[in-house]
């Protein structure tokens, strides 16, 4: 049963345990048929709630502390993983994740942004939030990628990069800057997914790829809600409007064609069944990766410089 | 309320700030010199006493770098588009309706073609007065246009920016406009074209984790502001005081990630010279 339960996840959550209860007490007695009434009740509950999220709610959904993270997905979707560490400059920041994995018979790289569960966990992994060597790690195993011709899949999940006095010192603008530079022009194709949170430019720094997609509960923008309420606001207290203001949801950025698609989650969210999302997500990087590998390396980077080159909306 | 009452007027906090009028006279944020804006204008905006680069826009900066009356300027009358309907205190088309108004530019960028002692080049200049030099999709499609000109008659590239980062009113566009001007540069690169990046005070956020870090050269004023994280968010984030000269741009050198800090006054004289070396 979930431990952290949302405001608005209690209704269904509530009713769920109350179906729990009673299948323990219907060996006894007979009530099989309101079990399957109180199911069909839950499950319309559910999509009534889920359906009308406001976009501060699914901000919520996306940092919800039981979702499957880097290591999650790569444990449930692939086989064979080698983590690989080290930026062979610095040091080995534990909030990046990447090694060699195979998706069915495909070798991949696989990087990704990685949370903790717990306190303990969460400092070892710098609650996910990337210094300069993180970045520079991943682009070291993006070039193995590429060097031995096998596509890359990054994950991003992260509340930003760290505003730390070192990260500053080692470069943490040049390491993004470098990354996306380099991503534009890897001669290897790349599938980014947003499986949480994508901030700002601590997400994008492995977020440039030949497809970008969006796990259906996740959010990607320039900035956290929290921090442009502080901003923009002058308080803290503006979140929520900061987040209908910044149009920052998996809908929201397939009609701004920022994303290509948008990856659908189980009934209430990718933690009430993460094996489920993770086969969904396997298909569909699958599915995705058949064409990009069948594309000449020129015809693909060309291609990707031209897909973000059209991204942005004007006058003149 | 008071426990007693001043009888004579307050001494007044203005005596000591030396607040001058609107006009003839300014004075230095660094070390409280008032000097003549006409003489400021002479000494290229760099504080005679003290060599503080005062913050200067495109219009000024293009008249120090640049052969006189060469510019040629490219896609003038590009502008914000609002594309969200972004409202926070103030709505964006109207933020943006204003400081047009006030600041008599159409966005934070202006580019084009110029001379630098006679060689072409292609040229960028970013205006911190514009919405704090924010990017959003007019400054990087700009950007991402000259970036193209430099690319498609092999002139060399010059991109000096001044910016708070990427622009909170255009979210996700401004973001992805990081990628585009980066992937810009990838394949000017590629075709080997110089890039030289001028950093000057402040030059933060999503144009340094982009465009401003992917120079072949790196030079920077004296003083200036070079960061990704602002002052403040780091100094929240660690609950400690920041070193001096945190983030200036002799700090940044120090750590590698400048070649040159050129005064205004050698600007000039510097890119030439680089350009010559290299042609």
């Amino acid at each position: 049963m979930a431990k952290v339960v949302l405001d608005f996840e209690k209704p269904v959550i509530e009713l769920e345990q109350k179906i729990e209860e009673m299948r323990k007490l219907s060996d006894n007695l007979d009530i099989a048929d309101e079990i399957t009434t109180l199911e069909k009740k839950v499950g319309q509950l559910r999509e009534n709630i889920f359906l009308n999220l406001t976009r501060w709610q699914k901000v919520q959904l996306a940092r919800h502390p039981e979702r499957p993270y880097t290591l999650d997905y790569i444990a449930m979707m692939t086989t064979g993983f080698i983590e690989l560490h080290g930026d062979r400059t610095f040091g080995d920041d534990k909030s990046i994740v990447g090694g060699f994995a195979k998706l069915d018979d495909q070798a991949v790289m696989v990087i990704g942004h990685q949370k903790g569960r717990d306190t303990k966990s969460n400092l070892y992994r710098n609650f996910g939030m990337p210094q300069p060597e993180g970045y520079r790690k991943a682009l070291r195993l993006m070039h193995l990628a590429a060097k031995f011709k096998k596509p890359v899949i990054t994950l991003l999940d992260t509340p930003g990069a760290y505003p730390g006095i070192e990260a500053e010192e080692r470069g943490q603008a040049e390491s993004i800057a470098r990354n996306l530079r380099e991503m534009s022009c890897l001669p290897v194709p790349i599938i980014v997914v947003v499986i949480g949170e994508g901030a700002s430019g601590g997400a994008l720094g492995i977020g440039v790829g030949d497809r970008i997609l969006m796990l259906e509960n996740t959010w990607y923008s320039v900035i956290a809600p929290e921090s442009c309420s502080s901003i923009l606001w002058r308080s803290w207290e503006y979140k929520e409007q900061a987040a209908e203001a910044l149009r920052l949801t998996a809908n929201d950025l397939l009609e701004q064609k920022i994303i290509d698609r948008i990856v659908s989650e189980p009934p209430g969210g990718a933690h009430r069944n993460p094996q489920q999302a993770a086969a969904v997500l396997k298909d569909i990087l699958l599915e995705e990766l058949r064409p990009l590998l069948k594309m000449k390396t020129d015809k693909l980077i060309e291609q990707r410089i031209e897909k973000f080159s059209a991204m942005g909306e004007w006058n003149e | 309320m008071a426990w007693f009452r001043r009888s004579k007027e307050n001494i007044s906090s203005d005596s000591q700030k030396k607040d001058t009028p609107e006009g003839l006279w300014t004075k230095c944020e660094s070390c409280g010199e008032i000097v003549h804006k006409k003489v400021l204008a002479q000494n290229l905006w760099v504080c005679a006493k003290c060599n503080f680069h005062f913050r200067i826009g495109s219009k000024e900066y293009f008249s120090i770098v640049l052969d006189e009356g060469s510019f040629k300027e490219m896609d003038r009358k590009m502008t914000s588009k609002d594309p969200l309907n972004f409202v926070d205190t103030k709505r964006y088309k109207d933020r943006i309706k204003d400081t047009m108004k006030k600041s008599g530019l159409n966005d934070a960028v202006r580019c084009g073609t110029g001379k630098i002692k006679k060689r072409e080049v292609v040229v960028a200049c970013m205006d911190f007065a514009f919405v704090g030099g924010s990017m959003g999709s007019v400054v990087g499609e700009k950007i991402s246009r000259a970036i193209d000109k430099a690319w498609k008659t092999k002139t060399p590239l010059i991109i000096i920016s001044s910016s708070g980062g990427a622009r909170m009113m255009e979210a996700a566009y401004s973001l992805m406009q990081m990628a585009k001007t980066s992937a810009k540069l990838a394949r000017l690169s590629g075709a080997g074209i110089p890039y030289i990046s001028v950093m000057t005070d402040p030059t933060s956020g999503g144009v340094t984790a982009s465009f401003a870090m992917l120079g072949d050269f790196h030079i920077a004023e004296p003083g200036a502001l070079i960061g990704f994280a602002g002052p403040r968010v780091i100094k929240q984030t660690i609950g400690k005081d920041l070193p001096a000269g945190f983030q200036r741009a002799e700090f940044v050198q120090e750590r590698g990630f400048i070649d040159l800090i050129v005064d205004r006054k050698d600007m000039k004289e510097t890119l030439s010279k680089l350009l010559e070396m290299i042609s």
